[in-house]
């Protein structure tokens, strides 16, 4: 639970209903989400649509996490963005903490955006190079109202705690090129706890990272989730790290959410083909690897363009029925409690 | 195809040594290692341990900022560090071992024909005429898997797999005995990286070409080699067959190392190391492990010699 909720007195940031949060209500709804980005010709023709995120249905609890795990291309990224409020959805509603994305507008949108952290992939990008860090965390809080100098430094020292960076002394006056990767990406985190948000969007957070400093990061981000109860959208193409970390995982092909399960009930189990070829391409250590080719579907994801008619892997799946596969678009079919999968082998 | 155990590399006491604002980055710190035809070796270690230095000391592909740059590198035998830096890039360079740089795929020149950048390596070193050297180019594409027509397209219509597949093909043009792989598939997504790493096993059993293969990654790292060195602050602190590696490694870096690789088949919790890699500006005397280690004792304020246990090496007081 939140142990750090109402800071005394004047903090207007905080959203106040912080009380009547409780473990299973819904925090964001996502009901069939399309985000189409035109393409036009010459800069004014119609040219056609992105069809980056076609038809994506899941809610997300309070404290809760679940995983979204697709290759580059798939969609992943436009989704993350529409939540954070940065794309405008060509139809479908998102529903944040009762309140409906769609419709917020100025301070409103504001508002809603300082409840939601964002975790960016690549640490160095996210911070601006000529900025201390101290700028870089204080910047959010100026920008959300924060206006007292001493409340600034008490949030700013809560959050290089939580993120143990310590002596936070030390850190305060570097810049960003003098810290490691993974110091770099505890900063990011540090900031998207600042404004103490409801729901954290990591967006692959530790794909950028040395392998020996993701377990450490990934298992920081998730204490962090389980003392303060919040929710958290993981976005990877890493399924060996998904089990460390969330429950919940949904996996996306073109733009639509082909697989949805429990994360140990998608390795023991998998269902979609895609599913099976991306845990099939997934190496742990073992010399026995380098004799053994991988069995990788021929092809490249499609075009978001032109998506293929039907399902939208059929193209490229070993199991394609002709006739089926590649006229009608497969729903979702349940061949195992809470396990979703559109593929017509389920019917 | 040569020989199982046959020498192409002997690397005996490589330095390379770097100056920096603050003092001499010791980025290579004495490196001893062999490599044998027919075989891939993966250096292992996180970044800044001196990695990639060592791939370019190595290949001789320096910057200006070189303080120290000493050792002996034998290559069939031969010593190439006797060489003069034209000498080295007409005989060896390329010709004999080639490189496939990290982040590969965004290096490609945008304003040429890939086909045209994967045939000048063989106009330059073997002296062919363009169109033998397109015809070999296009028979590299036909190895590493780029279809045909792709010679004739530039590299902004290529995907991120289609492009370090290209790079790849243009390491591979001159028939040389060993490529080095700097990161081959770090940015990829995984379907890419195990159709890469398809590409890479094709080539290592038809053409018999050795490979280094630099990568912070134990598990896709595992695809390839079949012997392994671990490198920590500009040392090699292990060296091993890869079966033994990655059943039970020795160093207690190593063990750490695999620790952390989150597993998708077994059910272990995996771990972090905690502190940080030490500056190669000024390493700790001893073993410069020491102090992230977790079975320290008194010894390792010395500096701890290479021990040989069964064919495998490991640089550490506890092996003694």
């Amino acid at each position: 639970m939140s142990i750090q909720v109402n800071a005394k007195g004047q903090d207007e940031v905080v959203a106040m209903e912080n009380e009547s949060m409780e473990d299973n209500g819904v925090l964001l709804s996502v009901n069939d989400l399309r985000v189409w980005f035109e393409l036009r010709r010459f800069g004014f023709g119609h040219a056609g649509y992105v069809r980056a995120v076609d038809g994506i249905t899941f809610d997300l609890d309070y404290g809760q996490t679940i995983a979204i795990v697709g290759e580059s291309g798939c969609g992943k990224t436009s989704l993350m963005k529409t939540i954070l409020g940065l794309n405008t959805p060509t139809d479908g509603t998102i529903t944040f903490n009762k309140m409906q994305l769609t419709k917020q507008r100025g301070l409103a949108l504001r508002e809603y955006r300082s409840q939601i952290g964002f975790v960016q992939q690549d640490p160095y990008g996210a911070l601006a190079p000529f900025m201390t860090i101290e700028k870089i965390l204080r910047e959010p809080l100026i920008i959300n109202g924060v206006k007292s100098r001493e409340e600034q430094d008490r949030r700013i020292r809560k959050v290089l705690e939580e993120v143990k960076m310590a002596p936070i002394e030390d850190f305060l006056p570097k810049y960003p090129h003098m810290l490691s990767g993974g110091q770099q990406q505890r900063i990011v985190i540090s900031r998207a706890m600042l404004l103490e948000p409801k729901l954290i969007v990591a967006d692959e957070p530790v794909s950028m990272l040395d392998a020996s400093v993701r377990v450490e990061i990934l298992k920081l981000l998730r204490g962090l989730q389980e003392i303060h109860n919040l929710a958290v959208i993981y976005i990877t193409h890493d399924l060996s790290t998904v089990r460390y970390f969330s429950e919940r995982v949904f996996v996306m092909y073109a733009g639509q959410a082909v697989e949805k399960s429990l994360i140990n009930d998608l390795i023991r189990n998998p269902c979609h083909p895609y599913t099976h070829a991306l845990l099939a391409a997934t190496s742990d250590p073992d010399a026995d690897n380098a004799t053994r080719f991988r069995d990788v579907p021929p092809g490249e994801p499609p075009s978001l363009v032109n998506p293929p008619s039907g399902c939208r892997f059929h193209p490229r799946c070993p199991h394609f029925m002709e006739g089926l596969c590649d006229k009608e678009q497969p729903p979702h079919f349940e061949p195992e409690p809470h396990h979703l999968v559109a593929c017509w082998l389920f019917k | 195809m040569a020989e199982r155990k046959d020498l192409l590399l002997d690397v005996q006491d490589l330095i390379l040594h770097f100056r920096a604002t603050k003092g001499v980055v010791r980025a290579v710190d004495g490196v001893n290692f062999q490599l044998h035809r027919d075989e891939a070796v993966v250096v292992l270690g996180e970044s800044g341990c001196g990695k990639t230095s060592l791939a370019k000391a190595i290949l001789r592909l320096l910057p200006r900022n070189v303080h120290t740059y000493k050792g002996a590198v034998y290559l069939d035998g031969k010593d190439v560090m006797a060489l003069t830096d034209e000498q080295y890039r007409r005989q060896v360079r390329w010709l004999r071992m080639s490189m496939v740089p990290q982040a590969a795929m965004n290096s490609l020149n945008p304003v040429l024909k890939v086909g045209d950048q994967v045939a000048e390596p063989s106009i330059i070193h073997n002296a062919m005429r363009k169109e033998e050297a397109l015809a070999q180019a296009s028979k590299m594409f036909k190895h590493v898997g780029v279809p045909q027509d792709f010679l004739h397209r530039y590299a902004f219509e290529l995907s991120g797999g289609m492009r370090q597949r290209v790079a790849i093909a243009m390491a591979l043009v001159t028939s040389p005995d060993l490529i080095v792989l700097d990161e081959p598939t770090s940015a990829l997504d995984v379907l890419t990286q195990a159709n890469i790493f398809n590409v890479l096993k094709e080539i290592k059993n038809e053409l018999g070409i050795s490979f280094i293969l630099i990568t912070h990654d134990i598990a896709t790292s595992s695809e390839l080699a079949n012997s392994v060195a671990v490198m920590y602050a500009g040392q090699i602190v292990e060296r091993s067959d890869a079966h033994r590696f990655f059943d039970r490694p020795l160093h207690p870096y190593s063990q750490k190392l695999m620790d952390s690789v989150p597993r998708l088949r077994t059910d272990k919790e995996p771990d972090f190391i905690t502190g940080q890699p030490p500056s190669l500006l000024m390493p700790p005397t001893g073993c410069r492990f020491a102090d992230r280690c977790t079975k320290r004792f008194d010894r390792c304020d010395e500096e701890p010699p290479t021990i040989e246990l069964d064919g495998r090496l490991v640089k550490c007081w506890l092996y003694t």
